[in-house]
């Protein structure tokens, strides 16, 4: 076999299949789509029946960057699936500024919001004006978001607010049980959050505006690392949230939201409201079955999966859509 | 997933709820380096090493198609050289990640503007590679091929490229392991890859070595692939070397 | 039509943000100088990282090259560094050693290694030998050698190694903030407070400073190179193919 023949034809060979690989790209997915479960999910009583008619649906399920937002995102995907619809992913997309970018600009179909987060980030609610129950919080989103051309789901029974937490001892050395006891004395405390915690009314901005606090030092760091910080003493006082399953590992205390800074953040599901019509009557159904059973134990569980046992979102999602028989085993 | 029998006592018993404080491995609580726990997991990777596999091919294989178009322009037109050299040179030396960034208002999220980059990237290597071998030609066999009869064409094919094939394969061997190195920032454009697991739980150290460990091992594997079709392609090497 | 205005749109906010102090939602002031500190650790980083890569690569190559032993550890190195990816050992060292400058700038360190040791090795082991004879036949010892003969002849390839290393962890550095090292990379990885604005502008910034270092670094390459070796390698190649011709590519190439 001479080069001659060789070369062009591997070059032929090479082409054809960049071709075909470029050309069957998932430009929106960052992973593939979910496992397929059962289709007759009729024989095993599971609550989301497949629906071949929503196949002409694509949905792309978006998520935030941590581990709760990624394991919601995976319960709805794979819920979304279950019911028929083609599902696309594309989880870990940023802060909530980047997620409603990504909705707005049509990258993704929906993702699991917060309420508080909403009505502070997106509608931008006085702090004298937030409300304090969850029902009330969602009604704001809801009617604030419809304004924007986005439909706002009925939210879980969870909530998971930013929290101020210390370690026990820390807590107890201090004397401080509330989040106002740290008036005077957090220019001696150094504060780790989030990148955009410096910016936000639901962490530093607001202890800044609402309590009045002054801390000696705020150093940005990874929302994973929110726990690692205080177990390892660099930092005194971290933003941590109220589901995450370290607290109890570390043995850590939430101080008290005395002045109500933080409102109610039950997981919403948003959606353009153009899609959600597009979508069908199965989309609030399946929404709906997913959400019951989303307790505040139940999401800590899933949390503490991923974060303690290294299972991957896509597992722990899973689990729970079988445990609460939502697709079948 | 094997799972400690005490944990699946408590899921069974109907709740669904798992019993952490005892049977939890130590090892990974620590996020430690837990080599039992990553050949019970490499499942989890399989899906992003065929991403990032992907990426590397159609990366490198269009970066070829591209330097090898503009090294033959080159060959006849040697003028081509210093200019293409320089731009593809800036490609180089780029940053991906900052290239995946400028890229993202034009081609938005996604695997196109992580082949866009990838590919810019190895062409300076590629480009210069296929030149040098070229350029590496004895006179002698040039001179022996005209002597034959042959045309310029046929003398680009017959001779000059089997030449030159040592010096291309280098290239793309260098192309290929760097562009494995590189597709691991490939997540931060929405693209996949192995660099996703990886930042998923960047504090736990045997995640981390799983996931660059299959990047070594793609490279080392494309590495080998490409020296043995180099050899395959080119038998009287062998044969002087024996 | 629409997507080239919106996309002109975006690049001028982004160079607006490069050069011009704003606030962003929730009132941090972002862009104009308040990226200075970033450049500042970015940069600082890359020269520590490079400077001590440099006192060990250096004089390993060096010896190893004039010696001519060690090139199977010298291949290896290269090849390991290679087939690593860098934002493997950047997260492999914050996974085991935590956050924070120093950690990470060990991490940059072994990155740095491998262009600078093999270019150290090849330039001193490719001097010519005839060269290295002379001087032998003129009764200089081995250490005289190399700092007179070896070293000067091989000193622009050996910066070429220290050229690209610089290149190599300054592209690195980028990954920095995902690793706790607040660098020019922050409005990458964390664009939250910076805005789309200002993730385009600070890449923008990163790609300037990386073409800015490699064209610095080449002119003083340039000027390092004795006239005579210019002339040389301007000369078309007449000898025939050799297998080292790959070799010098790696060496200049990566």
């Amino acid at each position: 076999m001479s080069i001659r023949r060789i070369i062009p034809a591997l070059a032929a060979v090479l082409a054809l299949a960049l071709v075909l690989a470029a050309c069957g790209s998932d430009d929106n997915s960052s992973s593939s789509s979910a496992p397929s479960t059962s289709s007759s999910s009729a024989a095993t009583g599971a609550a989301i029946k497949k629906d071949s008619a929503n196949g002409k649906v694509t949905l792309t399920v978006g998520s935030k960057n941590f581990t709760e937002q990624k394991v919601l995102g995976e319960i709805y995907a794979q819920a979304f699936q279950a019911a028929g619809y083609k599902v696309k992913k594309a989880l870990n997309l940023g802060d909530e500024q980047t997620a409603l970018k990504a909705l707005k600009g049509g990258q993704i179909s929906g993702y699991p919001e917060y309420t508080g987060t909403a009505l502070l980030s997106f509608l931008n609610v006085p702090a004298a004006k937030l409300p304090t129950d969850p029902g009330e919080a969602y009604d704001q989103v809801k009617a604030g978001m419809a304004k924007q051309g986005i439909e706002a789901f009925p939210p879980t029974p969870f909530t998971s607010s930013n929290e101020v937490g210390l370690l026990k001892k820390k807590a107890d050395q201090l004397g401080v049980t509330k989040i106002s006891d740290l008036k005077s004395k957090a220019s001696s405390l150094t504060l780790y959050g989030s990148p955009e915690c410096r910016t936000r009314r639901d962490c530093l901005l607001g202890l800044e505006q609402v309590y009045g606090l002054k801390f000696k030092k705020f150093v940005p760091v990874d929302i994973a690392q929110r726990h690692e910080v205080l177990t390892s003493g660099q930092a005194d006082v971290s933003i941590v949230f109220t589901t995450d399953p370290q607290i109890k590992r570390n043995d850590e205390v939430l101080l008290q939201d005395d002045k109500n800074m933080f409102p109610p953040y039950n997981s919403t599901f948003l959606m353009k409201t153009s899609t959600a019509q597009k979508a069908g009557p199965d989309l609030p159904k399946v929404i709906a079955a997913v959400n019951k059973n989303l307790t505040a134990d139940v999401m800590q569980e899933l949390n503490a999966r991923v974060d303690l046992d290294k299972d991957t979102p896509q597992q722990a999602a899973q689990a729970y859509l079988k445990q609460f028989k939502l697709i079948s085993s | 997933m094997t799972l400690d029998p005490t944990l699946v006592l408590a899921q069974s018993e109907g709740g669904f709820f798992r019993n952490r404080s005892s049977g939890v491995d130590k090892c990974v609580e620590s996020n430690g380096f837990c080599p039992s726990w990553i050949v019970h997991h490499l499942d989890r990777y399989t899906t992003p090493f065929e991403q990032h596999l992907v990426l590397v091919v159609v990366s490198v294989g269009l970066g070829f198609l591209v330097a090898f178009a503009l090294a033959l322009l080159a060959h006849r037109r040697r003028w081509l050289v210093a200019p293409v050299t320089q731009i593809t040179g800036i490609l180089y030396t780029i940053p991906s990640l900052a290239a995946f960034f400028i890229l993202l208002p034009i081609t938005g999220r996604g695997r196109t503007t992580a082949i866009i980059a990838l590919t810019a990237y190895t062409l300076l290597i590629l480009f210069r590679n296929i030149v040098d071998g070229l350029d590496g030609v004895p006179a002698e066999a040039r001179d022996a091929g005209r002597g034959m009869g042959l045309t310029e064409r046929q003398l680009l094919w017959r001779v000059e490229l089997p030449l030159a094939l040592p010096a291309i394969m280098a290239g793309l061997r260098i192309a290929a392991t760097t562009t494995v190195g590189l597709a691991a920032l490939a997540f931060y454009a929405g693209a996949g890859g192995l660099g996703e697991p990886m930042e998923a739980d960047k504090a736990f150290d045997s995640n981390v070595v799983a996931a660059g460990g299959l990047c070594v091992v793609m490279a080392v594997a494309l590495d080998g692939l490409l020296l043995l079709t180099q050899r395959l392609l080119t038998p009287w090497t062998r044969a002087r070397a024996a | 039509m629409h997507a080239t205005f919106a996309f002109l749109g975006e690049l001028g906010d982004a160079i607006h943000f490069i050069f011009v102090k704003q606030t962003s939602r929730g009132g941090a002031e972002v862009g104009g100088t308040q990226l200075l500190p970033l450049l500042r650790e970015h940069v600082l980083i890359t020269v520590v990282a490079v400077a001590a890569a440099s006192a060990i690569a250096l004089p390993l190559g060096t010896w190893l090259g004039h010696t001519g032993r060690g090139s199977f550890l010298v291949i290896s190195v290269t090849n390991a560094g290679r087939a690593v990816p860098s934002i493997g050992v950047v997260f492999l060292f914050f996974a085991a050693l935590g956050a924070g400058f120093f950690n990470i700038t060990l991490a940059l360190v072994l990155l740095a290694i491998p262009p600078i040791l093999l270019n150290a090795y090849t330039g001193v082991r490719g001097v010519d030998p005839d060269t290295v004879d002379a001087a032998r036949g003129m009764g200089l010892t081995g250490t005289q050698i190399l700092s007179r003969v070896e070293l000067p002849l091989a000193l622009p390839l050996i910066f070429g190694g220290v050229k690209t290393s610089t290149v190599n962890v300054l592209a690195t550095a980028t990954l920095g903030p995902a690793a706790g090292v607040v660098t020019l990379g922050d409005p990458i990885i964390n664009p939250s407070s910076y805005g789309d604005a200002g993730r385009l502008g600070a890449a923008i910034v990163v790609a300037v400073l990386a073409v800015g270092a490699e064209v610095g670094l080449s002119a003083v390459q340039r000027a390092l190179t004795p006239e005579g070796i210019k002339l040389a390698e301007a000369a078309p190649r007449q000898r025939g193919l050799r297998l080292a011709v790959p070799k010098r590519r790696i060496a200049s190439a990566s």
